[in-house]
């Protein structure tokens, strides 16, 4: 179990919640090219380590935040509303 | 098959067990030589299957296989041993049929009984549009001459009795998708036997080496890293080794490495947990597989429930049992066999998957000119192990991209061009 800081629910367990995955830059969409879109898209850094993450609160106040998460260890860190 | 090996037989059985002597070690533990033609990194079974057939249909056996921990401790050893070909996309059926004709012989090919059991294999659909699925798989299967038909509750019942079949479940039977070529393999022999072969026609297997780094020059990122660049070698936690072609064969941890070469992959890590019951007499003859509910079960000769789900929805490199999982697991599998509602879980465990966005594998050469993947592999890298080694030698010996992969490039993502495989295990429907 991953207990998550939601900043409206407190901590809950990660079941409670959808992870959404690692946050990567949205290109310029008034410049970016094709191939930069499909790597935004599909290419991840999968790092086994500290990530920052997004993730939806679905079955309680349905706000998307980040937080920091070590994904060797599954330690959690860091709150962030977005 | 071996150049300097020691072949089993019944003669050599009925020795041993007269005289009670030692069985010669399965394969030997070479000194590292500073350079390889190719470096295989992954000791499970995509990179000795690599190994082997580079060797054998290829001549090439100055090659290293190199692991951090043991010969098929990552997902060759924690996997559900099913083997099929019943996949959706004609490229997915193609290839994996191709691998289901190898396991068909492995046993004389690599003198080792891998315990192959053609028992049979059944996808079950609970809705309507699992059913629509299923027939689209059955029609696409036939035209590629794949043994796959769509049978109705009756006959799921006369092939499983001890399936609920019965219309009034939460998740009712509706019919299912039979396979009969599919069945179990044990994998661990799988493993060995490749690593057996492979040592006997002179391949390294160097265990408890840890890759660190992947040298590079002349690409256009840091370190002479990235697109543009040609491998040298790699730098591992016991020496450097120079190599001009690179294999990453690491499933779960192939980001980790691709990194190292500066080539970012699409995929995420995932892990999928499995479990298995106390032994009881042998009564499930088939290999039960529910997509909607995300389980799949089959009875090891040792009277064994093994039971495996679909990936956890959390990317992680750490592999410990979860609890939701567990019952989760309990109530799908109660909803199918109400029967076994006594029966006691001994163990349950989790490997790493490396989950593509299209449920199909990235296979071939990279930007980076010698630096090779073969990964991908999510929940399907198992059944697929003697094709993709069979593949990956034929493209590292000829140079060119083996036919049976040709899609399964890493420039698909770039270019949009993805292969959806919804055929795949771990794929709800």
């Amino acid at each position: 179990m991953i207990l998550v800081p939601c900043p409206n629910c407190g901590p809950r367990n990660s079941s409670d919640l959808r992870n959404t995955g690692e946050v990567v830059p949205r290109p310029d969409a008034a410049t970016a090219s094709l191939s930069e879109w499909r790597s935004y898209l599909y290419l991840r850094d999968n790092p086994a380590g500290w990530v920052t993450e997004t993730w939806y609160c679905r079955s309680g106040c349905r706000t998307y935040f980040t937080i920091e998460r070590n994904t060797a260890t599954n330690e959690v860190r860091g709150l962030e509303r977005t | 098959m071996s150049r300097h090996g020691y072949r089993y037989s019944a003669g050599k059985l009925l020795k041993h067990g007269v005289t009670r002597g030692d069985w010669p070690r399965m394969w030997s533990k070479p000194e590292r030589r500073d350079s390889y033609d190719v470096v295989i990194v992954g000791g499970g079974l995509h990179g000795l299957a690599t190994a082997y057939y580079l060797a054998k249909n290829h001549g090439i056996t100055n090659v290293a296989v190199v692991d951090k921990g043991y010969l098929g401790g990552g997902g060759s050893g924690r996997n559900t041993a099913i083997v099929r070909s019943n996949y959706l996309t004609p490229e997915g059926v193609a290839f994996y049929d191709r691998s289901l004709q190898l396991y068909n012989t492995m046993a004389s090919d690599l003198n080792l009984n891998v315990m192959l059991s053609r028992r049979g294999h059944l996808t079950l659909a609970h809705t309507d549009s699992a059913l629509r699925t299923m027939t689209w798989r059955a029609e696409v299967n036939k035209l590629l001459d794949i043994d796959s038909s769509v049978i109705d509750p009756e006959e799921v019942k006369r092939l499983t009795p001890s399936l609920d079949v019965s219309s009034d479940t939460r998740y009712p039977i509706l019919g299912a998708l039979y396979h009969p070529p599919g069945g179990i393999v044990r994998h661990d022999a799988v493993v060995w036997g490749y690593a057996r072969a492979a040592d006997h026609l002179g391949v390294h297997l160097l265990q408890d080496t840890e890759v660190l780094d992947i040298s590079c020059s002349g690409g256009d990122g840091p370190d002479g890293k990235g697109p543009g660049g040609r491998v040298t070698g790699v730098r591992t936690s016991r020496g450097d080794i120079s190599a001009p072609v690179v294999v990453n064969c690491t499933a779960g941890w192939a980001s980790l490495i691709s990194n190292m070469a500066g080539v970012p992959l699409a995929i995420t890590t995932h892990p999928l947990q499995a479990a298995v019951t106390e032994p009881c007499k042998v009564f499930l003859p088939t290999v039960v597989v529910s997509g909607s509910l995300h389980v799949y079960v089959s009875q090891t000769d040792r009277g064994e429930l093994v039971f495996g789900a679909s990936v956890d929805p959390i990317g992680t490199y750490r592999v410990n049992g979860t609890l939701e999982f567990t019952e989760e697991l309990a109530g799908h599998v109660l909803e199918l066999m109400p029967g076994i509602s006594k029966m006691r879980l001994m163990r349950q465990w989790s490997g790493l998957c490396d989950m593509t966005p299209d449920y199909s594998p990235i296979m071939g050469f990279t930007a980076v000119d010698g630096y090779l993947v073969d990964v991908g592999w999510g929940t399907y890298g198992f059944k697929a192990g003697p094709v993709a080694g069979e593949t990956m030698a034929e493209t590292i010996a000829t140079g060119r991209t083996a036919d049976l992969i040709a899609s399964f490039g890493i420039e698909r993502f770039t270019e949009g061009d993805l292969v959806g495989e919804k055929g795949a295990a771990a794929v709800g429907h």
